[in-house]
C-alpha cells in the first residue's frame, strides 16, 4: 500500500522524479573523477588566457573535493596563484581556498603560512580583502589555537592602514571573530597584537567609510558575544554614532548601545547642557527611544525591538514613552484616552459626543512646552503609529515584554494596545492580541476598553476572533455590566459564526470561572427565570442556551449560592450537560439534589492525582503478575486495556499517557495471545487460519509499534528502546510464521540474515540501554547470537520461537509528559448535500482546515490524503506556509486541495483524511548529517528521502461530495 | 503668498541667480482679485518668462495650483512646469471644476477658461520622486514623498552647492491610505515649511478612527442613514478606505453611496497612482486593488428615500449647498440618523450652525427645519503637527528655516521653539516681504591628480572627515578654479620663478668667537626635539643649513660681545623659518658650549 502510496505521489508531482534522477548522476561524476588534483593542475596549465582558467575554476567549484586531497589542491591552487597576473583568477583562487578550508574533517594549519604570505605582495584590494576572509575562515577552523589567532590579528592590524573599504572591513571581522577575549592572552603574548582589541576597532568608529564604521561596530559587538566585556568608554562613541548619515551605521549603533546599557546598567552618565546625571540604563533607553522616529524603518524596527529588553530602566522613564502631550492653539488638551477614562470614573459613560467636546481646557506655558524631548516622551506612541507594520509590530512585542515585567506599565499600555486592535493590518490586530493576553495577569479591563476589545470580535477572520477568544479566557473584568455585555457579543459572534462554537463556550467556560461573584447578579436575567411564574423550558441543543449555562455553572463552582436560583429545568440540563461536554461543566455540589447527579458522578468525579494513580496502580498490576497462568494473564491485560481507554476519555490530560500504554499492552496481549495458541507447536501449513491470525497479529504489532513510535510527542529514548524492542519481537513472530507456511529452504535464508541485521542495528543503536532490559527477548537473543549466526534457517526459527515464549514482558517507564498527535478536520465538514461540482479533467480546490495538537515538525510529516470511489489515493503534502502555530503543541493547517477525476455519471463522496508520514530512518537518536559547505549547488539538491516508510491516518476521514461533469463540446 | 496666511500659496525663491517660483495657489477667502497671488510683484513690464527659471507645484489642492491657468495663459509664462505624475493627472479635474463653478455657477467673466486650463497643461512636466531633474546646467530639482494628498510632494531645489528644500502640505503620521512624509539628510541651506497646525500636538489617529467607525457601526446597526459631508478629493478617499476595510472586516451589508461628480475620475488615477500610497494597499494590491470598493457604489439621488441603514457621502463638505444638504434636509428629522463633519467649516454655512449647537435652522423659503438626528464632529486632518514638523527638521537637518501656511500668532511660537531647540535662525515673513538668508557657499575647485598625489604623501594618511592643509597655486582663469602645483602655474602664465627670501637680524648676547657661537647654536638646534626629523647641518664655511634655512653669525660691528645671527629662508619655508627665529630671540641656554 505505501509503495503504491509512493508511486501515486511521483506520478502527481514530476519535480519530485527530476530530482530522483539527478541524484544518482551527481555521484556518478565523483566517482569518475578520483584524482581531482592533477586533473586540476592539466586543467589550469592548458588555460590559455585568464578567462579560461576562470571557467576552469569555476567547473571545478562545482563539485566537492575529499577531504584526503584538499591540501594537495591547496598546493595546486597556490602554485597559480603566484603566477597568475589577473586579478580576477586570483581572487577566485582566493575564494576557492576559503571553501576548502572549510572542508569537514580537514585542518587548515598547514596551509595557514601560504595563506598569510600569498597576502603581502598582493596589490589588488580585492584579492586582498578575499585573503583575509580565507584567514577568517581558516582562523575560525581553528579557534582553539590562540598562537594561530594572535597571528592571525596581528596580519588583520598590519592591513587596518589599507586604503580600500573592503580590506578594512575585513580586517575588522577577523579582529572581532579571532581578537583575543581573555585578559591573560593579552597580557601574556609580548607582540603587538597584545594591544588591546577594542582601542584598535574602536578607532575605527571614525572611519571615512560607513561601510568600515558598521564592520568595526558590528566586530565590537561579536566581541561581546565572544564573552569580551566592553568598556564603558566605547558608551560616548557610541552615542555620537547615532547621529550618523547612513542607516547601517546607526542601525548597529543602537545595538552596540543596548549592549553597553546592559553591561553596565547603574554606572551614572551626566547629562550634556545640564550639569545633572542620570543611571546609564536611562540614558540608553532615552537614546534607542529617540531612534524608534528615526528617517530609516531598519534603524526603527531594530530600536522598537531593542526596547523591549531593557527591563532594567525606571518607571518614570518607561512610563514617559506612552506620554504625548496634546495641545491645541497652546492649551492643554487630553487624549481621547483621558477622556474616556474621565468619563468611566464619573459614571456617565456613553453620552454623545458633542461639538466642542474635546475643546482644550487650560492654557499651557509657552516655555514650558518641549516639543521634541530628548528623552522617552512618546516613542511607543510614535512606534505604534508608524508607517511600516514592521515597526509597530516590533512596538507591540517590545510594549508586550516590557509589560510582562512591570504591571504598572501594563496597566498604562492597554489603552494603546487596545487601539491597536482595529489595525490596517492582521498580522498586526493578532500581534497585539496575543500581547494582551500574554500581560492579561497584571491588567483588569475598563467596561470602554472591554467594550472596544469585543467590538473585534465580529472580525471575518478567524484568526482573529480565536485570539480573542483565548484573550478573554484569561482576562479580569471588573464589573457585572462588563460580563454581561462580554456574553452579549460573544453570543452575536456565535450567531454570525456558528463554526466558532467551541471556542466561545470554552471562552466562557474561564470567563465564568474567575468572576463568580460578578455572574451571581446576572442568573436570573441569564437564566430569564421569574419570581411567580414558571418560564418555558428553553431548547436544550440551542447553542446559545449552552453557552449561558457553562458561563453559570463554571461561576457555580466557586459560588454555592448560586444554585439556589437555579430552576429544575436547569439542574436537569446540568445533569445532561455534566455528561456530554464534561470538559466544560465542572461537578458541583448541588445541595439536596445528590440523587440527580449522583448515578454520573461517582465515576467521572475522581481528581487528577487519584486517576493518576489510578494508571499507576494498574500498570503496576499488569507488569508485577507476570508469572499468572496464560488465560489470567490475558483477562488482565485485557481489563486494564479498556480501563486505561476509558481513563484516557475522561480525564483529557492524562489522555496521551493512557492511550500510549494501552496501546503498549495491547501490543503485549496481541503477542501473547499468538504465542498461546493451542496448535502452534503442531507442524505447520495445515493450520492455515491459527497462521493467519499470528501473522495478522505480527501485522498490527508492527503497525502499532510506528504509532508509539512517532504520533506520540515527548516519547523519550527510554521509551524508543522499548518500542523498537517490540517491533522487533513482531518481526521474529513474523519469521516464525512465515517460516512455518512457506516450503523450501530459499526464501528463508534471506529473512533469516535480514532479521539477524535487524538484531545487530539494534543493538547499536541502543548499546546503552541494553543493560536495563535484562531477562527481555532481546538480551537472550544476543547470547545467542554467536549460534544463531551460524546455524541454518529452520534452527534459527526454533530458537527464536522459544526465547519469544520465554521473554519477559518489559516494564514500560512512563514519561513525564506525553502527548498523542490529533487531528481535527474543522473543513470540510462533511455535512453538505450539495455536491462540488467541476467539469472534468480541470481543477478544483478545495479548502482544508484542520487543527493539529501535538505533532513534532507538522511541515515535514503531515500530509494530506484524498481518496475517491475508485479505490486511487492521492497524497498531498500541504506548504510549509500552510501551517500556523498558535499555541504551543498546537498547529493549523489551512491549506487547499487540488482535485481532479475524469467525468462520472453521478455525484459521490470522496474521503480526506490527514496522514502523519513518518521514516524510520528518522531515529530520535541519529545525529543531524552535517552538510558539506563545499559547493552550493550540491546544497540545493535536497537529501534523499530514502527511509519513508509508511503514514499514520491520524484524523477522522470527512466525506466530500463533489461531481465531476462532463466537459461541454 | 502664503506668508503669515493660510491659502493662495505662492513662494519667490531666487537662490544663486536662480529665480523659482514655488506654488501658484487661489485664496478660498476672496472672489476678487486677491483671489489670485499678485503676480505684477514679480515684473512690471516684460514677460515672466524672462524672470522665472521654473515654477514648482507641491500637490493638486486649488490653494496650490489653483491660480496656475491664469498666471500662465493670461498673465503669460512658457517655462516649464514641474509637479509629480499624480498631481498632474488630478489637477486639470480640480482646476476644471473650479471653473465651472465660477463662471458657470457665478456668472463670472473674465476667467480662464477650459483650453487654457489645457494649453497650462501642456507646459507641465512631471518628475518621479527622488528623481533629480535638471532645469539648466546648474538648477535641479528633486521630489521627496510628502504623505497629505495623493501625489503631494516636497521639492529640493539646489544651484551648486545651496539648496532649498520647500515642503507645500505634508503629513508625517501615515494614514489609511498615504504614507508619511520622508526626507533625507539633505542638510539644506533653508527649509521653507508650513504650519497650519504650528501649536497643535494632535491625538494618535487610532482614537479619531476607532470613535467614527463606532459611531457609524451603531447608527447603522440601530438601522438610521448616516451622511458624511466631504470635499471630493483627499480626505474622501481616507473615509472612505476606512469604511471598506471596516465593512470587509466586520462583514456589514449596508450600503454605502458616494455621490458621484469628479470622483469617480479621480478615484481611477487613485486606482492608477499605486506607488503612490501607502504599505497596505501597495502590498495588497495585487489581489485587490483598495480603490475598488467593494461596498462603495455611486449614489442616486432616488436613494436617499429608500429604507434600512446606509451610509452616505456627499459633496460639498460644509453643508452649505448642493448634494449633501438636500440628503441632509431629508434625514435631519429623524433621531435615528446621524451626520458626520469630518472637517472644519467656515462660519455661517449649515455644518457650523448644526455644529455650534443649533437646532432649529431656517431654510430658503422661511422653512423651519428641525435637527433631530445625532450631529457629530471628527477631525481627519492631514497636515502635520507641531511634533511632525520639528521631525521633519530634525530629519532633513536644515541651516535655517522659514514658516509659511500659517497664522502669525501661532508661527511665532513655533519659531521661537525651532530656535531654541535647534539652534537655526527662522523666519516667517508676511506676504510680500522678502527675507535674505545668507549661506556659506562652497566653490568647488578641479586640482591636478599629480598634486592631489604628490601633497597626499606626505605626512600622515589623509582622512576625509578632516581638513588638510596643501600647498598649491590657485588658478583663476576661464571662469574655472583649478589649484595646480606652482611650477605648472608658472609654466601656464608664462612667468618666471622669483625668489623670495626673508631674512632676519637676530641679536645674541655672546662673547665667546664667532665659530663658537655657530656651533652653540648648532647643538643648541640638535637638541630641539621638534627639529629632530629635520636635517640640521654645520658647513664648513661657518654657516648651520636647517634643511634649506641658513644659520650665519657675525659679530656685531660696535659690541663685539654681541653677536648678530643672520637667518635666512625662502618664503616656501615661511613656517620653519619663523619658529627658528623665535626659538633663536629666546636665547641661547647658558649651559651649551
Amino acid at each position: 500500500m505505501a509503495a503504491h502510496l509512493k508511486k501515486r505521489v511521483y506520478e502527481e508531482f514530476t519535480k519530485v522524479v527530476q530530482q530522483q534522477h539527478e541524484d544518482p548522476s551527481a555521484k556518478k561524476l565523483r566517482l569518475t573523477k578520483p584524482s581531482k588534483s592533477a586533473a586540476l593542475h592539466v586543467d589550469l596549465c592548458k588555460a590559455t588566457s585568464p578567462a579560461d582558467a576562470l571557467q576552469y575554476l569555476l567547473q571545478f567549484a562545482r563539485k566537492p573535493v575529499e577531504v584526503e586531497s584538499v591540501e594537495g589542491v591547496v598546493r595546486i591552487l597556490l602554485e597559480h596563484y603566484y603566477k597568475e597576473n589577473d586579478a580576477s583568477v586570483r581572487l577566485k583562487i582566493a575564494s576557492l581556498l576559503g571553501l576548502l578550508s572549510k572542508t569537514a574533517g580537514f585542518s587548515p594549519d598547514c596551509i595557514m603560512d601560504d595563506a598569510i604570505n600569498t597576502l603581502q605582495n598582493e596589490k589588488s584590494h580585492q584579492v586582498l580583502a578575499q585573503l583575509l576572509d580565507t584567514l577568517l575562515v581558516i582562523g575560525t577552523k581553528l579557534t582553539e589555537n590562540p598562537s594561530v589567532r594572535t597571528r592571525l590579528v596581528e596580519v588583520a592590524c598590519k592591513h587596518l592602514t589599507d586604503s580600500s573599504h573592503g580590506v578594512r572591513n575585513k580586517c575588522l571581522q577577523l579582529i572581532g571573530c579571532l581578537g583575543p577575549v581573555e585578559k591573560g592572552v593579552a597580557k601574556e603574548g609580548e607582540n603587538q597584537a597584545a594591544k588591546d582589541v577594542q582601542k584598535i576597532i574602536g578607532d575605527h568608529f571614525n572611519d571615512q567609510d560607513p561601510r568600515v564604521r558598521t564592520a568595526a561596530i558590528k566586530a565590537m559587538l561579536q566581541l561581546h558575544e565572544r564573552g569580551l566585556k566592553l568598556q564603558q568608554a566605547i558608551y560616548s562613541q557610541a552615542c555620537k554614532l547615532l547621529a550618523d548619515d547612513y542607516e547601517q551605521v546607526r542601525s548597529a549603533a543602537v545595538q552596540l548601545i543596548w549592549v553597553l546599557s546592559q553591561l553596565y546598567p547603574e554606572s551614572i552618565v551626566p547629562i550634556p547642557s545640564s550639569n545633572e546625571e542620570i543611571r546609564l540604563v536611562d540614558d540608553a533607553f532615552g537614546k534607542i527611544c529617540h531612534m524608534v522616529s528615526d528617517g530609516s524603518w531598519v534603524v526603527r524596527v531594530q530600536a522598537a525591538k531593542l526596547l523591549g529588553s531593557m527591563q532594567q530602566v525606571s518607571s518614570h522613564f518607561l512610563e514617559q514613552t506612552l506620554d504625548k502631550k496634546l495641545m491645541s492653539d497652546l492649551r492643554r488638551k487630553r487624549t481621547a484616552h483621558e477622556r474616556a477614562k474621565e468619563l468611566y470614573s464619573s459614571g456617565e459613560f456613553s453620552s454623545g459626543r458633542k461639538w466642542g467636546d474635546d475643546a482644550p481646557k487650560e492654557e499651557i506655558d509657552t516655555g514650558a512646552v518641549n516639543l521634541i524631548e530628548s528623552g522617552a516622551c512618546g516613542a511607543f506612541v510614535h512606534g505604534l503609529e508608524d508607517e511600516m507594520y514592521e515597526v509597530r509590530i516590533a512596538a507591540v512585542e517590545a510594549l508586550c515584554m516590557l509589560a510582562q515585567s512591570s504591571p504598572s506599565f501594563a496597566e498604562k499600555c492597554l489603552d494603546f494596545l487596545v487601539d491597536m486592535f482595529n489595525d490596517e493590518i492582521e498580522e498586526v490586530r493578532l500581534q497585539s492580541i496575543h500581547t494582551m493576553r500574554k500581560i492579561s495577569n497584571n491588567i483588569t479591563l475598563r467596561e470602554d476598553q472591554l467594550d472596544t476589545v469585543l467590538a473585534v470580535l465580529e472580525d471575518s477572520s478567524r484568526d482573529i476572533r480565536e485570539a480573542l477568544h483565548e484573550l478573554l479566557c484569561c482576562t479580569n473584568v471588573s464589573t457585572k455590566e462588563g460580563i454581561h455585555l462580554a456574553l452579549v457579543e460573544l453570543l452575536k459572534n456565535l450567531t454570525k459564526y456558528p463554526t466558532d462554537r467551541e471556542s466561545i463556550w470554552k471562552c466562557l467556560k474561564f470567563l465564568g470561572s474567575r468572576h463568580p461573584t460578578l455572574v451571581l447578579p446576572l442568573v436570573p436575567e441569564l437564566l430569564s427565570t421569574h419570581p411567580f411564574f414558571d418560564t418555558p423550558e428553553p431548547d436544550m441543543d440551542d447553542p446559545a442556551y449552552i453557552a449561558v449555562l457553562v458561563l453559570i455553572f463554571n461561576a457555580a463552582q466557586s459560588c454555592p449560592t448560586m444554585p439556589a436560583l437555579f430552576s429544575d429545568h436547569t439542574f436537569r440540563h446540568y445533569a445532561y450537560l455534566r455528561d456530554s461536554l464534561s470538559h466544560l461543566v465542572p461537578p458541583l455540589r448541588l445541595p439536596g439534589r445528590k440523587l440527580l447527579s449522583s448515578p454520573v458522578s461517582p465515576s467521572i468525579t475522581p481528581h487528577e492525582d487519584p486517576s493518576q494513580q489510578f494508571l499507576h496502580q494498574s500498570l503496576e498490576r499488569v507488569y508485577n503478575l507476570q508469572h499468572l497462568d496464560p488465560q489470567g494473564i490475558q483477562e488482565l491485560l485485557e481489563f486494564t486495556i479498556r480501563d486505561l481507554q476509558r481513563l484516557g476519555e475522561l480525564q483529557s490530560e492524562l489522555a496521551g499517557m493512557a492511550d500510549f500504554t494501552a496501546t503498549y499492552l495491547q501490543c503485549q496481549l496481541l503477542l501473547i495471545k499468538a504465542l498461546q495458541e493451542k496448535l502452534w507447536n503442531v507442524a505447520a501449513p495445515l493450520y492455515l487460519k491459527q497462521n493467519a491470525l499470528a501473522s495478522a497479529a505480527a501485522k498490527q504489532i508492527l503497525e502499532e509499534t510506528y504509532k508509539m513510535e512517532f504520533m506520540y510527542s515527548g516519547v523519550e529514548s527510554r521509551q524508543v528502546v522499548i518500542i523498537h524492542h517490540m517491533r522487533l519481537q513482531a518481526k521474529a513472530l513474523q519469521l516464525i510464521v512465515t517460516a512455518r507456511t512457506t516450503r523450501g529452504v530459499e526464501p528463508l535464508f534471506g529473512m533469516c540474515e535480514k532479521f539477524l541485521q535487524e538484531v545487530d542495528s539494534f543493538q547499536r543503536c541502543f548499546i546503552s540501554e541494553l543493560p536495563h532490559m535484562q531477562g527481555s527477548f532481546v538480551d537472550k537473543l544476543l547470547d545467542l547470537m554467536p549460534r544463531l549466526v551460524t546455524s541454518k534457517p529452520s534452527e534459527v526459527v526454533k530458537i527464536l520461537q522459544t526465547t519469544l515464549r520465554q521473554s519477559t514482558f518489559l516494564h514500560l517507564p512512563l514519561p513525564e509528559q506525553l502527548h498523542r498527535a490529533t487531528a481535527t478536520i474543522i473543513e470540510p465538514t462533511g455535512e453538505s448535500d450539495n455536491p462540488l461540482r467541476f467539469t472534468s479533467g480541470l481543477v478544483v480546490a478545495l479548502d482544508v482546515d484542520a487543527t493539529l495538537e501535538h505533532v513534532q515538525d507538522p511541515q515535514g510529516t503531515v500530509k494530506v490524503q484524498v481518496l475517491y470511489p475508485d479505490g486511487q489515493a492521492q497524497i498531498i503534502h500541504p506548504k510549509p506556509a500552510d501551517f500556523r502555530n498558535p499555541g504551543p503543541g498546537r498547529h493549523r493547517l489551512i491549506t487547499q486541495v487540488y482535485l481532479s477525476h475524469t467525468a462520472w455519471t453521478e455525484p459521490c463522496q470522496i474521503e480526506v483524511r490527514l496522514l502523519l508520514a513518518y521514516n524510520s530512518n528518522r531515529s530520535k537518536a541519529s545525529a543531524k548529517i552535517p552538510k558539506s559547505g563545499w559547493s552550493e549547488s550540491l546544497e540545493a539538491l535536497p537529501q534523499p528521502e530514502n527511509g519513508i516508510e509508511g503514514t499514520i491516518p491520524f484524523s477522522k476521514p470527512v466525506k466530500v461530495y463533489i461531481m465531476p461533469k462532463p466537459a461541454r463540446r | 503668498g502664503a506668508g503669515q496666511d493660510v491659502g493662495r500659496s505662492c513662494i519667490l525663491v531666487s537662490i544663486a541667480g536662480k529665480n523659482v517660483m514655488l506654488d501658484c495657489g487661489m485664496h478660498m477667502g476672496y472672489n476678487d482679485d486677491r483671489r489670485f497671488p499678485d503676480f505684477s510683484y514679480i515684473t512690471q513690464n516684460g514677460r515672466l518668462t524672462d524672470f522665472l527659471d521654473c515654477v514648482i507645484i507641491s500637490h493638486f489642492h486649488l490653494d496650490h495650483c489653483g491660480a496656475l491657468p491664469y498666471f500662465s495663459e493670461m498673465v503669460g509664462y512658457d517655462g516649464p512646469i514641474y509637479m509629480t505624475h499624480p498631481t498632474k493627472a488630478i489637477c486639470p479635474i480640480l482646476l476644471e471644476d473650479y471653473r465651472k463653478i465660477t463662471v458657470d455657477k457665478k456668472g463670472e467673466t473674465n476667467f480662464f477658461t477650459s483650453q487654457m486650463i489645457k494649453d497650462c497643461m501642456k507646459k507641465v512636466v512631471a518628475v518621479h520622486l527622488h528623481q533629480t531633474v535638471q532645469v539648466d546646467e546648474e538648477l535641479e530639482i528633486k521630489a521627496y514623498y510628502a504623505g497629505h494628498v495623493l501625489g503631494a510632494a516636497m521639492f529640493q531645489i539646489k544651484v551648486g552647492c545651496e539648496s532649498v528644500v520647500y515642503t507645500g502640505d505634508y503629513n508625517m503620521t501615515p494614514d489609511r491610505h498615504l504614507g508619511a512624509a520622508w526626507i533625507d539628510k539633505c542638510r539644506p541651506d533653508l527649509l521653507i515649511s508650513e504650519s497650519t497646525y504650528a501649536t497643535t500636538i494632535r491625538d494618535s489617529k487610532r482614537c479619531r478612527e476607532r470613535d467614527f467607525l463606532k459611531k457609524v457601526h451603531e447608527t447603522v446597526e440601530r438601522g438610521g442613514k448616516v451622511l458624511i459631508p466631504v470635499f471630493a478629493l483627499g480626505r474622501a478617499q481616507e473615509l472612505c478606505i476606512l469604511l471598506e476595510t471596516f465593512w470587509e472586516r466586520m462583514n456589514l451589508k449596508a450600503p454605502i453611496y458616494f455621490s458621484t461628480g469628479l470622483t469617480e475620475k479621480a478615484n481611477h488615477y487613485y486606482k492608477l497612482f499605486i506607488t503612490w500610497t501607502n504599505q497596505k494597499i501597495r502590498k495588497t494590491f495585487v489581489q485587490r486593488n483598495m480603490f475598488e470598493f467593494k461596498h462603495i457604489k455611486a449614489f442616486d439621488r432616488a436613494f436617499a428615500d429608500n429604507p434600512g441603514p446606509m451610509v452616505v457621502f456627499a459633496t460639498p463638505g460644509m453643508l452649505h449647498a448642493g448634494q449633501s444638504l438636500q440628503i441632509f434636509r431629508k434625514w435631519a428629522g429623524n433621531e435615528k440618523n446621524m451626520v458626520i463633519m469630518p472637517g472644519y467649516c467656515v462660519q455661517g454655512t449649515v455644518g457650523h450652525k448644526i455644529l455650534s449647537g443649533q437646532r432649529k435652522l431656517e431654510m430658503e423659503g422661511r422653512q423651519i427645519l428641525e435637527v433631530k438626528m445625532q450631529v457629530e464632529y471628527m477631525s481627519f486632518s492631514a497636515h502635520a503637527d507641531a511634533k511632525g514638523i520639528m521631525q521633519l527638521i530634525r530629519q532633513a537637518e536644515p541651516r535655517n528655516v522659514l514658516l509659511v501656511h500659517g497664522e502669525a500668532k501661532k508661527m511665532e511660537f513655533l519659531k521661537q521653539k525651532i530656535e531654541q531647540e535647534f539652534r537655526v535662525s527662522c523666519y516667517m515673513p508676511a506676504n510680500g516681504e522678502t527675507t535674505t538668508v545668507f549661506t556659506n557657499p562652497c566653490i568647488p575647485v578641479d586640482i591636478s591628480l599629480g598634486l592631489l598625489k604628490r601633497e597626499t604623501a606626505i605626512g600622515p594618511l589623509p582622512d576625509a572627515k578632516k581638513p588638510k592643509l596643501m600647498h598649491g597655486t590657485l588658478l583663476m582663469k576661464d571662469n574655472s578654479f583649478r589649484l595646480v602645483s606652482p611650477e605648472q602655474a608658472l609654466k601656464e602664465l608664462g612667468l618666471a620663478e622669483h625668489q623670495l627670501r626673508f631674512t632676519c637680524r637676530v641679536h645674541i648676547q655672546d662673547p665667546r668667537k664667532e665659530h663658537e657661537t655657530v656651533l652653540r647654536v648648532y647643538n643648541h638646534l640638535k637638541g630641539q626635539v621638534v627639529l629632530k626629523d629635520y636635517s640640521v647641518q654645520h658647513l664648513p664655511d661657518g654657516s648651520i643649513t636647517v634643511e634649506s634655512i641658513l644659520i650665519q653669525a657675525t659679530a656685531h660691528s660696535e659690541d663685539q660681545g654681541t653677536k648678530v645671527l643672520l637667518v635666512s629662508w625662502t618664503y616656501q619655508d615661511e613656517e620653519l623659518g619663523s619658529y627658528l627665529t623665535a626659538l633663536l630671540k629666546k636665547g641661547l641656554p647658558a649651559g651649551t658650549s
